[in-house]
């Protein structure tokens, strides 16, 4: 079953058609935001896989990194808050010869969409998810974040927020995602590759990126991050072994690591879906026309 | 009319509905028409649960009054159905399990004492056999013959073989037996005619028609008494090539959907009203992306958890209202499992014609209940338009949401080249590019909003002429004119010809599409009618509100019902007796 679905092309790649690139829409991101790099890093990643930009979809909620689909050549949806994951899921099983990313923020992805969050990694659909995680509401004008740090101070915890933040990487273990990677504004190359890579594995691929709120988080800046953040790949870090790679998602302090905590092969949902063995959905029939017999049970 | 109502009730547990479908699948096998209406409690094992199969040459739409053979597999059910036998019913029982004195039986009601227990234990042990006994003996009363009840009952348990079986088939040729020496002349009995019919539940014939129709992908989370479209779909996901996928929550099921049709396929959800509750902001998602959904809601007394396992029409306003600002959709609401499967066909075809959303309004009345169909009433052979219909735009630029008279712009899927756009909830050019961000406000583009608002807002023009519009049936000069949706029909359709026969002719509104209302044809037709009267399952009379808001009519005659239960026919003729100067019967 795995194996017929694998043979599926994720793209017909032709010469004369176009790679992503950048649609004619600018960035509205405040200057300097942490999400020109994810959008670069998205954009460059797509285009060393050669995919054809009309074979590609990107998916968000809302939010001020929901924005991003509007500023890529490919198709994009740009959802309502919190929903970008099962947007994308419906996409990918409607048509699994896409490549589906979804983006957003953390507000959209941890907060509202939480709930789809774990159940879309627990079914292991092929996609890849790049979270914009800036760990405050952005477009809201600055509220906290459901991985705003204790203490923090916003316009809706004046006396600091007072509940603990969600860890995605950790949830993200726990809930089955087969690709769990995080990665960081202020290094682009390093985030491409592991955007490409999860855009590579089969399965659900998880790529939450330190993407620094310049105007409303004074806290977790991009020095912040500079200051504390070293590579899983360069510290000797096992990502098939899932104990310590929940070991590594829980440091926070002086030292966050980033890179790929966990990486592990199992088939995906569209593997397991018997249906979708025929190919993607778009393209198989649909109807009853001659098939009177299925009345029968009726009868 | 003369037909027959055959009821079982029991406790939940009792397996009262299987006994219920294999009679009524027995008389749809014999050629007669069927409605089998089975009441039962939100609780898995205990509380009373009844099963009415009423069969009939002519076709029954609701499920009768009163009963001809009345099956109690317990006191209680006898202490709660006796007031509502029918003259010369019969009761049938088990002296074994509870004693009925003599002076507790109607008048003109008759026992007959079956050892459905002792017919058991012949078997087995299992106690649930004195059902197949009790079944036997129904079967003898209502006339069908052995050979029928043994073949339903043999494909009730499907593949499944063995003693089971065998037992079922031996307990219930002993309890038909046992009828046939004891029950002195029988006049219940019902003769075949002619070729067998299609038995089939609202629900399952809108999974149908949604199969004909070209649905490709389901999403839904249970919920009652939605969750019979989800689980003949996924019984049959596999053979057609269809995928069903048990969401998260409701949230996640209409999103599922609304991204499967984005990538190109036919798709739908389908949910009650506390799930219809949690749709609504996807539903004007799909309102603003242009993308085709189907959505079922099939509702149940509410409000909040409300009632379950009962049915209401309580949510016509929020269908007509669901989500924040304007869009175009329509609502259809079907009566009838017949109906419910063109309807759904109907629901496809207007939701990809107009690319927008299409609400298909059942309730638990229709969605459970049971009902026969011809075999050619059923036209599988529905022709299924391609989605896409846009083509590469060669040198001009593709516009998603171009402006066009009838406001359907041509529309692209993901993988055709050339025609990639962006979706967005926001506000959006023709292009598709938002004007919700640095656009907003500026002169330009205040313009383009509205223009573009005007573009969406086109469609419901349209769809209000390509919906299945009113239709009036009955004669036209009538005393009084049922408006009704949904479901209630089937009451009314069963009251007009017992008021016919009372000298009181009547007429049915029937409004099949309820939104966007045809107010042209319903001011003609009301204008015209002598007594309008109103009927529906809900408190306040939401389609008379609507009717009032849409053509400035006030319907002064209203028949309401929220307390759960389905219409009757005999509450309907009563209310136009009352109405007409008539008095009671």
């Amino acid at each position: 079953m795995a194996d017929s679905s694998a043979s599926i092309p994720r793209a017909s790649t032709g010469p004369a058609l176009p790679v992503i690139g950048k649609s004619d829409t600018k960035p509205t991101w405040c200057p300097g935001c942490g999400d020109f790099s994810v959008l670069a890093a998205v954009e460059m990643a797509l285009k060393r896989l050669q995919i054809p930009s009309h074979n590609v979809a990107v998916v968000s909620g809302i939010g001020c990194s929901s924005n991003l689909p509007h500023f890529l050549s490919s198709y994009g949806f740009h959802a309502i808050h919190g929903r970008a994951l099962p947007v994308a899921e419906g996409i990918r099983w409607a048509n699994h010869g896409l490549t589906v990313i979804a983006t957003g923020g953390d507000g959209d992805g941890f907060g509202i969409g939480a709930g789809h969050f774990v159940h879309t990694m627990r079914r292991n659909v092929d996609l890849t998810y790049v979270t914009m995680d800036n760990q405050i509401y952005g477009l809201t004008t600055g509220q906290a974040s459901p991985t705003s740090m204790m203490g923090q101070k916003t316009k809706s915890t004046p006396n600091g927020v007072i509940e603990q933040p969600v860890d995605p990487i950790a949830l993200a273990l726990a809930s089955g995602a087969t690709y769990v990677a995080r990665g960081f504004s202020g290094d682009v190359k390093h985030l491409a590759d592991l955007v490409a890579n999860g855009i590579q594995h089969r399965g659900f691929s998880f790529v939450d990126v330190f993407s620094p709120c310049v105007t409303y988080n004074k806290l977790n800046t991009f020095d912040f991050f500079r200051q504390r953040v070293y590579k899983l790949e360069t510290s000797g870090h096992d990502p098939a072994n899932i104990g310590l790679a929940f070991q590594r998602a829980i440091e926070w302090g002086d030292k966050i690591p980033i890179g790929l905590f966990y990486k592990v092969d199992h088939p995906t949902y569209e593997d397991l879906e018997e249906v979708l063995s025929a190919g993607p959905l778009a393209h198989q029939n649909a109807g009853l026309a001659g098939r009177d017999k299925l009345l029968d049970e009726f009868a | 009319m003369s037909d027959l109502l055959v009821r079982t009730g029991g406790e939940a547990g009792d397996g009262i509905a299987s006994l219920g479908e294999t009679l009524a699948r027995c008389f749809a096998r014999m050629g007669l028409h069927v409605f089998g209406l089975n009441a039962y409690q939100s609780v898995i094992r205990g509380g009373h649960v009844w099963f009415q199969a009423r069969a009939s040459e002519i076709r029954p739409f609701s499920q009768g009054d009163g009963a001809d053979i009345l099956y109690c597999l317990n006191r209680e059910t006898f202490d709660i159905h006796r007031a509502d036998l029918r003259p010369g019913a019969t009761i049938v029982y088990d002296p074994e399990k509870f004693a009925i004195a003599p002076g507790d039986v109607p008048t003109g009601a008759r026992l007959l004492p079956v050892p459905t227990l002792a017919i058991a234990r012949k078997y087995t042990s299992q106690a649930i056999l004195q059902n197949a006994s009790g079944l036997g003996a129904m079967a003898y009363l209502a006339g069908i013959p052995l050979p029928v009840l043994h073949g339903a009952l043999a494909d009730s348990f499907g593949k499944k073989a063995g003693d089971v079986v065998t037992w079922n088939l031996g307990a219930s040729a002993d309890g038909y037996e046992f009828a046939k020496q004891h029950s002195g002349a029988n006049d219940h009995a019902v003769a075949p005619k002619g070729e067998g019919k299609l038995l089939l539940t609202g629900n399952q014939a809108i999974a149908l028609g949604a199969a004909a129709g070209g649905v490709k992908f389901l999403a839904q989370y249970p919920m009652t008494p939605a969750s019979g479209i989800m689980h003949w779909m996924a019984a049959h996901s596999r053979d057609l090539g269809i995928v069903v996928k048990q969401a998260e929550d409701e949230l996640a099921a209409i999103n599922m959907a609304v991204g499967a049709s984005f990538g190109g396929v036919r798709a739908m959800t389908a949910t009650s009203g506390g799930g219809f509750s949690l749709m609504v902001e996807a539903l004007g998602m799909a309102g603003m992306t242009e993308t085709p959904v189907v959505v079922v809601e099939s509702q149940r007394a509410g409000p909040s958890t409300g009632l379950p396992t009962k049915t209401e029409q309580g949510d016509l306003h929020l269908m007509i209202g669901a989500g924040q600002g304007e869009f175009p959709r329509a609502i259809l609401a079907p009566s009838h499992p017949k109906e419910a499967y063109q309807s759904t066909i109907d629901a496809f075809r207007l939701a990809e014609e107009w690319q927008t959303p299409v609400l298909l309004a059942s309730d638990l009345h229709l969605s459970e209940n049971y009902a026969t169909v011809d075999r050619d009433e059923i036209n599988l052979n529905v022709p299924i338009a391609r989605i896409a219909t846009a083509t590469a735009p060669g040198t001009g630029e593709y516009l998603r949401y171009a402006y066009t008279p009838s406001g359907v712009s041509p529309r692209s899927i993901p993988g055709q080249p050339g025609l990639q756009f962006i979706a967005g909830s926001d506000e959006h050019d023709q292009k598709g590019h938002l004007i919700s961000d640095v656009r907003a406000g500026v002169p330009m583009w205040v313009a383009e909003r509205a223009k573009m608002m005007e573009k969406r807002m086109r469609k419901l023009d349209g769809l209000r002429r390509a919906a299945p519009p009113p239709v009036v049936e009955g004669r036209p000069d009538a005393d009084v004119t049922f408006v009704a949706w949904g479901s209630t029909v089937g009451a009314i359709r069963d009251a007009m010809p017992i008021l016919e026969a009372q000298g009181i002719s009547t007429n049915l509104l029937f409004v099949r599409t309820v939104y966007p209302l045809r107010a042209d044809i319903v001011s003609t037709t009301l204008e015209s009618a002598r007594t309008p009267l109103l009927v529906e399952a809900n408190y306040s009379g939401q389609l008379g509100q609507l009717i009032r808001q849409e053509t400035g009519i006030l319907l002064p005659h209203r028949l309401l019902k929220y307390d759960g239960e389905p219409f009757y026919p005999h509450e309907i003729v009563a209310k136009v007796r009352e109405m007409t100067g008539h008095g009671g019967q």
